[in-house]
């Protein structure tokens, strides 16, 4: 049902840019502003250990958008990714303060479980890590241990449209049974996305997903990255420039733990408010 | 581009001679590895040989063939079981030789079969009543100092007061041979008897039994127990000082003398809990307390080694600790598990200290029928035959050492092939 609402509203802003064009085409500010709020990160401190790694951090998370991550290496674009889910909660001596909300709930509450909340918010990782298993069992481990699926048949389903939503279904369908280890980079990166989408979840967090990728992969990827923007909230965290100016409809600028500034990627990259983003963005550090 | 002293120094007089002094270095270290490896070849070599070569004719044994006639007068119809077996063997046996009269050569004729011929016999008859009235072909062992005789073992050539066959047993036994009566096939008691006084019929099949059921009883405890408790200190102990006391402890653990553990059993299963004594259940339990520590410690491995990349993973799609674990940790580090496993269930097989001490080291002439029954293992049995006197126990013990070498050759095997079938790429 939501995905349906979630189609509706990205097909409504395609109608206001009339035909689909490059994402820095559509990017415009009104289009953005637009988009409700998804996430919503408030005073949030994330210490390992003694060592503060983000300080104050205040930033939204729009609906249906891209939003990307940039920084110099170390600054905390990774930690700040890791609270949107509590992946961070496995780390032993690391502690997160402040307030993380999706929707109208705050994720470090006391009733949350995080096993449910990563259900809604899901994960692909820098360098891809199918399960040794089989295609099939990658798509489908997901939606088993949530219950999605009863019978055999709406597990194939689920399969073939998660594979399908990742661009990968035309490419595998006649070796669901083989190992997922066995495919490509870039189909095995593709692989963890449609294995993240198959629990049907809300927003995707992607921490450098195409680094590991040659450039025709990472094409690959940045496409689909754009097409998974009509249906889900995306976070991605990389370091090429290019890369964020190419998918993202929003950035977020972060240095030393620090969230300098957050705009429409437009914005970011043509008139940043900082010098430090101005820096950044044309390579003067970093 | 061959400016400055870098290209120079390439070819530079210093620059060779060090290279030749590193090439050298190379090749004492190869040298040392395969000095060492020919050590380590030669010794298991010799020890092998020398097995083989004191233990091979165990795994013959002379028999022979004659024939029995079951004189119904002599059995009772009703229960087979009941008959003067013992006169029945002596008769028909001393028949053969019939110039053979006075009752002190008669008995001395009686002693080449085996002492335990009537109770073969008796089996024989007791398992096929209808045999009774007939004459068989009976096939016995010969006692021991008649199977070494035709082994070679005790020389023609030694003079008559220092051998343990006289000049006329010696005409018997040649007696026998012409008559083809005489026959030395594989030696399959070694493997189906249990234990016996007369080396002739003495077997494994008890210590084989009493080693599998004490492995059984110690897998049973040690891998489950293992699992669980290197899952708890790899992935859900927090870490702190107790935890670690807990893991010096478990590294300890593996590096106690066995004997210790041994006594360990003695005082607490037999002691405190009353277990029976030479029971396999006790060994197991006593081998499992040894086999523990190897088990956790190569688990803990297995699991460090599965790459973080798949805990994230299956994190990240909303699987708890307990769905990672389970899922996709543990079969992931599975076969380096059970590699561990198979090794310390081998190095258990061979142990024997603390068998002894919760006395498996008995004289049963029976294989156990369940883990209470008394036994013996394999190692202790080859203590005990190492203990007997007589020439026939000496090869038996060799050859037990190769069995047992052969289990233990078989367990690693299944190790490595479990090691190459499950290694997996990531
Ligand atoms: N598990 C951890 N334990 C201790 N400190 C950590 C841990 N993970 C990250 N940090 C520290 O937190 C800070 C932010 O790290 P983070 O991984 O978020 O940076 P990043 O922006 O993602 O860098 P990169 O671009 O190199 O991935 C760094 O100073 C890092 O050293
Ligand atoms: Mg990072």
């Amino acid at each position: 049902m939501k995905t349906a609402q979630n189609t509706a509203q990205a097909e409504s802003q395609t109608a206001t840019n009339g035909a689909t064009m490059t994402p820095a085409e559509t990017a415009s500010p009104q289009v953005t502003e637009m988009h409700p709020i998804k996430m919503t990160a408030r005073k949030v401190d994330v210490f390992y250990g003694t060592k503060q790694a983000l300080f104050g951090v205040d930033l939204e998370i729009r609906d249906n958008a891209v939003t990307a991550l940039i920084g110099p290496s170390g600054c905390g674009k990774s930690t700040f990714l890791r609270c949107l889910n509590r992946m961070n909660d496995v780390i032993d001596n690391c502690r997160v303060e402040g307030e993380i909300r999706l929707g109208d709930t705050n994720i470090y509450g006391a009733n949350i479980d995080p096993v449910l909340l990563r259900a809604r918010v899901g994960m692909v990782f820098q360098k891809p890590n199918p399960f040794p298993k089989s295609i099939y069992e990658n798509i489908a481990y997901g939606p088993r241990i949530h219950g999605m699926a009863e019978r055999r048949a709406e597990m194939d389903e689920i399969v073939e449209t998660s594979l399908r939503k990742a661009a990968l279904w035309d490419e595998v369908k006649d070796r669901l049974q083989e190992p997922g280890t066995g495919l490509s980079g870039g189909q095995q990166q593709r692989l963890c996305i449609a294995r993240a989408i198959a629990v049907n979840p809300e927003v995707i967090l992607m921490d450098e997903p195409c680094s590991a990728l040659d450039p025709i992969a990472t094409a690959r990827v940045e496409e689909l990255i754009d097409e998974l923007r009509e249906n889900y909230t995306i976070v991605i965290v990389t370091h090429s420039m290019q890369q964020a100016a190419r998918v993202s409809q929003r950035t977020a600028f972060f240095h030393l733990g620090n969230l300098v500034e957050e705009d429409e990627t437009d914005q970011i990259f043509t008139n940043p408010r900082d010098k430090r983003t101005q820096d950044y963005i044309t390579g003067r550090f970093g | 581009m061959t400016t400055g002293a870098a290209p120079a120094s390439f070819v530079s007089d210093a620059a060779l001679k060090r290279l030749q002094k590193r090439k050298a270095a190379d090749q004492r270290l190869k040298y040392y590895g395969l000095g060492a490896i020919g050590i380590a070849l030669l010794l298991l070599a010799t020890l092998v040989t020398s097995l083989i070569i004191t233990g091979h004719t165990a795994f013959l044994q002379t028999h022979v063939t004659y024939p029995v006639y079951l004189d119904p007068a002599k059995i009772d119809a009703q229960d087979p079981s009941k008959g003067n077996y013992r006169s029945i063997v002596r008769d028909s046996f001393t028949a053969l030789f019939p110039e053979v009269t006075a009752v002190r050569e008669k008995r001395a004729l009686t002693d080449i079969l085996t002492s335990a011929a009537p109770y073969i016999l008796r089996d024989e008859v007791v398992d096929d009543p209808e045999l009774i009235g007939q004459t068989i072909d009976f096939t016995v062992p010969v006692s021991d100092p008649f199977d070494q005789f035709m082994k070679g073992n005790i020389k023609r050539e030694t003079p008559e007061d220092d051998r343990r066959v006289s000049d006329q047993e010696i005409a018997w036994v040649d007696q026998l041979v012409a008559e083809g009566r005489l026959s030395k096939p594989f030696n399959i008691g070694l493997l189906t008897n249990a234990d016996s006084r007369f080396p002739e019929m003495a077997g494994l099949a008890g210590a084989i039994t009493g080693s599998f059921f004490a492995l059984l009883v110690c897998f049973l405890i040690s891998f489950p127990t293992g699992i669980a408790a290197a899952v708890y200190l790899e992935e859900f102990a927090p870490k702190n000082k107790f935890t670690d006391l807990i893991e010096v402890n478990i590294n300890n653990l593996a590096a106690v003398p066995s004997v210790v553990f041994g006594l360990l059993g003695l005082a607490v299963f037999l002691g405190t809990f009353g277990l029976p004594r030479s029971a396999p259940l006790v060994g197991g339990m006593t081998l499992a307390l040894m086999t523990l520590p190897t088990i956790i410690i190569t688990t803990r491995a297995s699991l460090k080694a599965v790459p973080p990349s798949i805990r994230e993973a299956a994190l990240g799609i909303g699987a708890s600790k307990h769905q990672v674990m389970m899922h996709h940790v543990v079969p992931l580090a599975m076969p380096g598990i059970l590699t561990g496993t198979i090794i310390g269930l081998a190095q258990a097989l061979g142990e024997t200290a603390p068998l002894l001490l919760i006395g498996m080291n008995a004289f049963i002439t029976s294989p156990p029928g369940g883990i209470l029954d008394p036994s013996t293992a394999l190692p202790t049995q080859i203590f005990i035959w190492a203990d007997s006197p007589e020439r026939g126990f000496v090869s038996r013990t060799s050859a037990a050492i190769l069995v047992l070498l052969g289990f233990l050759v078989a367990m690693n095997a299944i190790a490595i092939y479990l090691r190459r079938r499950f290694e997996r790429r990531w």
